[in-house]
């Protein structure tokens, strides 16, 4: 920031000094979400976390308030969790990512979906469970993270022959 | 080859909904196979759905995604006749791609 070259140098110095404790203090919080939010690179670090609550942090970087408005749909009782059917859809608005996260595998991220503007918020896939777990939807709207979670139990778990 | 990618895209006035069946192994890396040896991780990281030339969805996938996996989304902004473009890569390089026309 201080190494710019500018055409009117001492206007940005005043104005940066004016503002610096504002910047440091707030600036990072909002910009650093959004930028994760539009980032096109596949996030392998999140992917290899194996908690939840970390998964979520490294994808997110903050965390989720319980939402009533997602309605995230599995079954109560998955008899091979090698395919479970889970889907999740949603009446918040500015929909921009929605993540699934199946706690108790041996990574909790499972997959995470980006909605571009026009897309309804809303998808249907299929998650492999190793054994009985609660499986989270976070929901990223107009820059705030929502959640819902579901508990699911598995008789024959999905990550062994 | 035939593709591994079947998709039904079908257009319902203003929302399009989409339907994808992959064929892909998605192995975790922590399955063992008949002797013992452990199946190295396979799995798809990135599937992309374009249509217009805009992404419409996009799809970032760890192994905990099922075998052959299935996903099913809807956008609006397409009409039927319109070429929707899906793609993916996996974490060993591989990819493949196909399109298919709204109906």
């Amino acid at each position: 920031m201080t190494t710019h070259t500018s055409p009117h140098p001492t206007r940005r110095l005043i104005l940066q000094g004016a503002v610096s404790v504002a910047l440091i203090g707030l600036g990072n919080l909002p910009f650093a979400p959004a930028r994760a939010a539009a980032n096109d690179k596949y996030p392998e670090e999140a992917f290899k976390l194996k908690n939840e609550a970390d998964a979520i942090k490294a994808l997110y970087g903050r965390t989720a308030e319980p939402s009533d408005k997602i309605k995230l749909d599995a079954p109560e009782i998955a008899e091979n969790g090698g395919v479970v059917p889970i889907s999740v859809a949603t009446t918040l608005d500015k929909v921009t990512s929605i993540s699934f996260f199946v706690a108790e595998n041996p990574n909790a991220l499972a997959a995470s979906y980006k909605f571009p503007d026009g897309t309804i918020p809303a998808v249907a896939n299929r998650l492999k469970m190793a054994k009985t777990s609660s499986v989270t939807a976070i929901v990223e709207a107009d820059g705030k993270l929502y959640s819902a979670t579901k508990e699911v139990k598995v008789t024959v778990g999905g990550c062994g022959g | 080859m035939a593709s591994s990618i079947r998709v039904r895209a079908t257009s319902n006035g203003d929302i399009t909904e989409v339907q994808t069946l992959i064929q892909h192994p998605m192995d975790t890396g922590l399955v063992k196979d008949a002797k013992g040896e452990l199946i190295p991780a396979h799995y798809i990281q990135e599937l992309k759905f374009a249509c217009n030339g805009r992404d419409v969805f996009v799809a970032n996938w760890g192994t905990a995604v099922s075998k052959d996996p299935y996903l099913k989304f809807s956008f609006k902004g397409a009409k039927k006749g319109d070429d929707l473009k899906i793609s993916w890569t996996d974490n060993k390089g591989a990819s493949d791609e196909t399109t298919a026309k709204i109906a």
